[in-house]
């Protein structure tokens, strides 16, 4: 499946829901906040939340800042 | 010493809370934050670096479990876009706390109020603990207030400029203004500056680039924590009245 993550072209190995998503990607849901299409999904709603080809996803975290 | 700021229940142990921007890397970023004393370090939200996943992140330094994380919207422009943000932070899941900033120009990074003002409305109501980053207007600080702000924090100057509080009045009306704690939010340059803002009253300041812009950041991370704690000694002590004249201080009895 395509996806965009972070505005950048991703292509899935048989990932089919968010959390599939995360840990194909090796990332710790405890840290990170998944918006799907413009759409926030709340971290209890990961495992059930099926993948479309074409969705639009951003993993944000936090940086350094003031 | 039963003089804790207190926000929403949340109780602090410093005065000083500090930024987590602009350090030459987490090292000297966690050097510069334990040696400041604050329990409050601000961050931004951004895009995870996808590719590099094995990338170090900020918060292996800085434990959330030892300080309270207060997540920005730093570089929003629109109400729009600070909501966004503040959702995402507080979707994250290690903080309730959000320092609302709606920017409305890029050259000063003031506050555009008008939009400050809708935002707070909106995700107060929503149960965040917004904190927003305002200019230095007691009126605006009052709307603030009643929009279900939990603090707010004026600037002292432009964010980054380190020319300290500008307008000391001003932040001394706020505080007569509104019953909310007052926390000045930039400008702050150096250590008297940060004693100034203490001595007027404020109930914290919050400094990153008077920190991490210093030539040696851990020391003036150093130096802020001692002046936060010498101007609001100060302030609880009761300065003096200024006055034209000289008094003299050793008696004029017993002399020859």
């Amino acid at each position: 499946m395509r996806l965009t993550i972070n505005g950048d072209f991703f292509e899935t190995s048989g990932t089919r829901t968010l959390e599939e998503l995360l840990n194909e990607l090796d990332i710790e849901p405890g840290r990170v906040a998944v918006e799907v299409n413009l759409s926030i999904v709340k971290k209890a709603d990961y495992p059930a939340f099926m993948l479309n080809e074409g969705d639009k996803i951003e993993i944000v975290n936090f940086v350094g800042g003031g | 010493m039963g003089d804790k700021l207190i926000i929403r229940e949340i109780e602090f142990r410093s005065r000083l809370w500090v930024g987590t921007g602009k350090y030459k890397d987490f090292e000297e970023t966690r050097r510069a934050v334990e040696a400041s004393g604050a329990d409050v370090v601000t961050v931004a939200v951004r895009r995870m670096n996808i590719v590099d996943r094995k990338s170090e992140n900020l918060l292996d330094y800085i434990d959330p479990k030892k300080y309270k994380i207060l997540p920005n919207t730093a570089g929003c422009y629109s109400v729009e876009d600070a909501l966004r943000y503040a959702r995402l932070a507080r979707e994250a899941g290690i903080s309730d706390l959000i320092k609302l900033e709606v920017i409305g120009d890029e050259k000063t990074l003031f506050p555009d109020t008008c939009g400050l003002l809708k935002a707070t409305g909106i995700l107060a109501k929503e149960g965040a603990i917004v904190l927003p980053y305002t200019n230095d207007d007691p009126i605006m600080a009052k709307r603030l207030e009643d929009a279900g702000a939990a603090a707010v924090m004026p600037l002292g100057a432009p964010i980054g400029s380190g020319l300290g509080i500008r307008n000391p009045y001003n932040i001394k009306i706020i505080l007569e203004t509104v019953k909310l704690p007052v926390i000045v939010d930039a400008g702050v340059g150096t250590a008297s500056d940060a004693a100034i803002a203490m001595e007027l009253g404020c109930d914290a300041v919050l400094i990153n680039t008077g920190i991490a812009g210093a030539k040696d950041p851990v020391a003036m991370a150093e130096a802020m924590k001692h002046a936060v704690l010498a101007g609001r000694l100060a302030y609880k002590a009761g300065r003096i009245p200024k006055k034209l004249y000289a008094t003299a201080s050793s008696p004029i009895e017993g002399m020859l």
